[in-house]
């Protein structure tokens, strides 16, 4: 070989391309924010979740000297999330576990301990051991409540045997729920899927879950002995009515059964039947061998019998009454209400979280300047509808029942893809995580 | 995504990986490049030699780098569902290429500096 075939490399090319390599790096750094504002605001977020925690770093990046309060009872912070990997065998339950305390602003102060009373009137919140804590501004972020209570029959203890699963109760019962999951799709048999009536967190997860059995049936070989069916409480099998049709069409393709209009009533675990109650009110029994339960969902107690839950509106259910775009309540103009417990159709997810949290944000701090805020929350959610191991739909929509897809003509939303399953697999905790520290 | 920064990117391959490895590969990575511009200041010149085996690594890289991302997120070529899919596979595969062609040339340089000199 000659040297004519050589491309000359010299120390100068060497630096020109270090130098170019060092302004890229600093074109990608983060943009300046704009001056803190100062104020001596006594704010109290009530739960320390995924919304109570990326609000309360947010703000602590935005105020100076605002005296942030958070009430929470549970020293675990769960991520959600990952509840449908660990009930599928993907990763453990320690995946979804990490400690509330560590994604707290320094400049913020922890009550461990959960509301028991809110008086919007007197602009104070007593904690269940009787400390009054007064606020100028509070943001209700308890997250909402699973009102196991609600099924006859059924108890969290039964979870983990004879074919139960409660695929929403936490962590270990997600896992319980795999080693079920697993030992149904060996040994085969009928499993029953559904949903509450009530507004619920991520619709799609139920939907998820059966799309899950089926593929560990299809992948052991067992699934000429796996018989699945899939109760839906109303007409449909998802809000979004183009969703809804999407999953319909993969359903049958699938061989996955559907029945309309049945709202689960009560389970027999010593004759393994479920019942439904159907429009009429009329009760059908069904065998099983093989369930996730998911029981009617609900805001806290201590909200429910606040003044802060719409009237007629969702009866017994006692979301907060905000306005939708702006997620302030509709009569205290000083309470806003972020997560699972507004007020809000659609809306009960982290992706949703994700969007209200700076609506809220802007709101608080740009009152506190003397200024009107202008964010605006439109319902956005995504769910990433996995239908099996390996592929998912990123399906992300608003109020209006709107597909907003994130990357048009790139990622199409009521496809099966690879690369939608990737981002739920790797890139969404990773997300969700940045989202707590306020970076996302 | 409503915002993609690099921050979050970054944060984003810490999960993947786990904070140490990730951080441990960025390093390995970063010296192995470094090292790729070292032998190139050093030598004055592409040797077209050492490039060849460079480049008959390349489709060793690839596979490997593939597989790897399929072991990392349970999952597997069956999986492709959309054009979308079959550009990230031949992104990682593309990347895995490059990486392991720049590893080959620089490890080849550093033991034989001498030899074409």
């Amino acid at each position: 070989m000659t040297r004519r075939h050589d491309i000359p490399a010299t120390r100068r090319a060497f630096l020109g391309l270090a130098g170019g390599a060092a302004a890229l790096g600093l074109a990608g750094g983060a943009p300046a924010r704009a001056a803190k504002v100062a104020t001596r605001a006594r704010i109290v977020i009530l739960g320390a979740g995924a919304a109570g925690t990326a609000l309360a770093n947010r703000l602590a990046e935005r105020l100076e000297g605002a005296q942030i309060t958070l009430l929470d009872g549970r020293a675990e912070h769960w991520y959600q999330p990952g509840f449908t990997l660990i009930a599928a065998g993907l990763k453990p339950a320690s995946y979804s576990v990490s400690r509330t305390s560590d994604w707290l602003p320094a400049s913020a102060s922890l009550i461990a301990e959960a509301a028991a009373e809110i008086d919007p009137e007197a602009k104070v919140v007593t904690t269940a051991s009787g400390t009054r804590v007064p606020y100028d501004f509070l943001v209700v972020a308890t997250g909402l409540t699973l009102d196991w209570d609600a099924i006859e029959g059924f108890s969290l203890d039964l979870v983990g045997k004879d074919g139960i699963g409660a695929v929403y109760a936490g962590p270990d019962y997600a896992a319980k729920t795999w080693a079920e999951m697993d030992r149904f799709t060996d040994s085969g048999g009928r499993a029953v899927f559904f949903r509450p009536a009530t507004e619920m967190k991520c619709a799609g997860a139920p939907l998820k879950y059966a799309f899950l059995t089926e593929d560990y049936a299809t992948r052991k070989g067992t699934r000429g002995k796996v018989d699945i069916t899939y109760f839906a409480q109303s007409k449909s099998l998802f809000g979004v009515p183009i969703v809804a049709e999407k999953v319909r069409m993969l359903f049958e393709e699938r061989g996955i059964g559907t029945e309309y209009s049945h709202v689960m009533k009560a389970i027999d675990p010593g004759r393994k039947i479920i019942t439904f109650t159907d429009a009429d009110g009329l009760e059908h029994e069904t065998d099983y061998d093989f369930t996730n339960v998911i029981p009617p969902m609900r805001a806290p107690e201590v909200v429910r019998n606040s003044p802060l839950p719409w009237s007629g509106k969702w009866e017994g259910e006692g979301w907060v009454e905000v306005d939708p775009q702006t997620l302030r309540h509709n009569r205290y103009p000083e309470v806003f209400a972020v997560g699972d417990v507004a007020g809000v159709p659609k809306g009960k997810t982290a992706a949703s979280v994700k969007w209200q949290v700076p609506v809220v944000e802007d709101r608080i701090v740009a009152q506190l300047a003397g200024q009107e805020g202008t964010e605006v929350y439109d319902g956005y959610t995504s769910c990433p509808l996995i239908t099996r191991i390996g592929r998912a739909m990123l399906i992300e929509f608003d109020y209006h029942n709107n597909l907003v897809p994130s990357f048009p003509g790139l990622i199409a939303p009521l496809e099966e893809l690879w690369i939608s399953w990737l981002m739920k697999e790797v890139a969404l905790k990773a997300t969700y995580n940045a989202m707590l520290r306020g970076k996302a | 995504m409503k915002e993609l920064t690099f921050e979050t990117l970054i944060a984003v391959f810490e999960e993947m990986f786990g904070r140490g490895l990730f951080w441990a590969l960025a390093i390995v990575a970063g010296i192995i490049t470094l090292g790729y511009f070292y032998v190139l200041v050093r030598d004055r010149a592409v040797s077209w030699r050492k490039f060849l085996l460079a480049q008959i690594s390349m489709p060793f890289g690839a596979i490997a780098a593939v597989l790897f991302v399929q072991w990392v997120t349970n999952s597997g070529f069956r999986d492709i569902g959309g054009p979308v899919d079959a550009i990230v596979l031949l992104m990682v595969a593309t990347a895995g290429a490059i990486g392991i062609a720049v590893l080959t040339y620089t490890v080849e340089s550093l033991i034989w500096p001498k030899k074409e000199a």
